[in-house]
């Protein structure tokens, strides 16, 4: 039992990392329909900020999360209005190879900055607690929290604000939204900032939680973070969150309790079998025909 | 015919005297005219949709587009809402907007009302309709122009918390036109209002785009129903592949008899 119980704090800690970056391929996805394949690789540059604030700068914590925050929210930006924005009226295939490119360079970019794995010391001196045989560290307990109060925030923006109800409309029909005097460029790269820095929060606080990072790390974590969001439903806020917590402790509870080399095998088969019962996945629906 | 209105605004060009910022206000002819377009032209490729029309709208006034599907109608409307690229003039209140975005000549004060109605079916109503309140500041007045297109209009008022989505052809249509309201334009630009309804809510909507004209509005009506609109249009304009072919008041084109064959069969 505690060991179940353990498992599921190891689950949710995974699981909202996984949510976090699912939630910026399906904020791009749902206000232009496009994949945007770097975001893996945004996440890895939020893991290597904090590895500099927390080497280079000696930041504290919360300066060093709003520095992986800002700085992949600037990255963010600046990959949409080089890259993405000259192709929005492009053939959609164009973008996503662009999206594959912009990640290849940024792998390395980093690469260059470091052309071997790091260690990422600890920002937090954390405490350990014993509950019945659990083991709950601050640490996992802060990335939960954490996580979850970001997941909150940002549901609450896009359903609440104006900034959400423009980011809905132009996901609906852009020109008409343009007609209606939202400053649909404007909108579409806080979008992209917004997503990349809850990318940078996930890598932040996948560094802080699993401390050797690399220039690579994005591609696998990216790739499974894209999956969650499919699975949730993409273009859908909350399914990408359920996506993720879902990925998280699938992936987790295999490995607990069986083989663990066959983690990934088990864990996308069952996946894609809820993807052939479920097309648009769990929040997703096919968008009604506009009359 | 274009030749005539192109003099007459250069007399009014004339008239600039006074300093910049009064311009609109003091140059009697500028102040009567809201809209003017000089020489659009619009491009789809190698089609040319609008080849170099002008047209006005005077303050006040209720202005119909006719013309058969492919004239260049919806295509002049967007390029005047900034959505399309184009060349030509455009002045809006003796203002050139023409290289204005589509969000800076909304707070201009020009609203459109698009061709399909173009209601976010994701939206609820309240939500399609405070969408076109982004440009506005004035939080207490928006909340006070809700109410008043909840009075103007009591079947969307039932259905604020519904998705637009969920609505019927004359319901979106009569919220497409409450939420041009909503931006408190002094021009509604309306790209075939009536299109796909049943005649008595075409009667309806167009009832209730003269009382929004009463009310102070200038509005700019784009209609293939040609009749519809030219009885209630102060002055018209009929557009063929590209081209205006001819102009005159509303009264006069309706009972031409080669737009009643054209147009009204």
């Amino acid at each position: 039992m505690a060991y179940l119980f353990q498992q599921i704090l190891n689950a949710l800690q995974l699981g909202s990392i996984y949510a976090l970056i699912a939630l910026g391929y399906t904020m791009v996805y749902g206000i232009m329909t496009m994949i945007n394949f770097a975001h893996g690789d945004i996440f890895m540059v939020g893991a290597f900020l904090c590895f500099v604030a927390a080497t280079v700068l000696g930041l504290p914590f919360i300066p060093a999360l709003l520095l992986s925050m800002t700085g992949c929210a600037l990255l963010g930006v600046v990959i949409e209005r080089l890259a993405y924005k000259p192709l929005r009226n492009a053939p959609r295939v164009s973008a996503v190879i662009t999206a594959l490119g912009v990640g290849l360079v940024l792998e390395h970019l980093t690469l260059v900055f470091s052309p071997y794995p790091r260690h990422v010391p600890a920002l937090w001196s954390s405490a350990t607690w014993h509950v019945g045989g659990v083991t709950l560290s601050s640490l996992q307990a802060l990335i939960i929290v954490l996580s979850v109060l970001l997941m909150v925030l940002l549901d609450w923006l896009v359903r609440r604000t104006m900034l959400g109800l423009a980011i809905r409309a132009i996901s609906w029909d852009r020109t008409v939204a343009a007609i209606m005097g939202v400053p649909v460029d404007a909108v579409i790269s806080l979008t992209f900032a917004i997503g990349a820095a809850l990318g940078g929060a996930a890598g932040f606080l996948y560094a802080l939680a699993y401390p050797v990072i690399d220039p690579y790390m994005g591609v696998i974590v990216g790739w499974k973070a894209f999956i969650a969001a499919v699975v949730g439903g993409i273009g859908n806020v909350r399914g990408a969150m359920l996506g993720g917590f879902i990925l998280g402790a699938v992936e987790i509870m295999v490995a607990a309790f069986l083989p663990s080399t066959y983690r990934d095998l088990i864990a996308f088969a069952l996946l894609f079998t809820l993807l052939i019962l479920k097309p648009y996945g769990l929040l997703g629906q096919p968008r009604p025909q506009k009359v | 015919m274009t030749e005539n209105r192109r003099q007459m605004t250069d007399k009014a060009g004339t008239v600039k005297t006074e300093s910049p910022i009064n311009k609109s206000v003091n140059g009697m002819n500028a102040s009567d005219i809201i809209l003017e377009v000089r020489d659009l032209r619009v491009r789809y490729g190698h089609i040319e949709a609008v080849q170099g029309i002008s047209f006005e709208v005077r303050t006040g006034e209720i202005v119909a587009l006719v013309g058969a599907n492919g004239a260049g109608k919806s295509s002049t409307l967007r390029a005047i809402s900034g959505v399309l690229p184009f060349s030509g003039e455009i002045l809006f209140e003796g203002q050139p907007i023409h290289r204005l975005g589509s969000a800076a000549i909304v707070a201009r004060g020009i609203a459109q009302v698009p061709e399909g109605r173009g209601i976010f079916g994701n939206l609820t109503v309240q939500e399609n309709l405070k969408l076109a309140t982004w440009n506005r500041r004035d939080r207490r007045a928006v909340k006070d122009d809700l109410r008043h297109v909840f009075d103007l209009f009591p079947r969307l008022a039932e259905r604020r918390q519904q998705l637009g989505g969920t609505l019927s052809g004359g319901e979106q249509q009569m919220l497409a036109i409450a939420r041009a309201l909503m931006t408190r334009a002094k021009l509604l630009l309306l790209d075939e209002p009536s299109m796909g309804l049943a005649p008595m809510l075409v009667r309806e909507i167009f009832r209730i785009l003269q009382d929004i004209n009463q009310a102070g509005t200038s509005l700019l009506l784009v209609e293939q129903n040609a009749l519809m609109a030219l009885k209630v249009a102060s002055h018209g304009y009929v557009l063929e592949t590209g081209h205006i072919v001819m102009h005159g008041t509303g009264r006069e084109l309706a009972d031409h008899p080669r737009v009643k064959e054209a147009y009204l069969g």
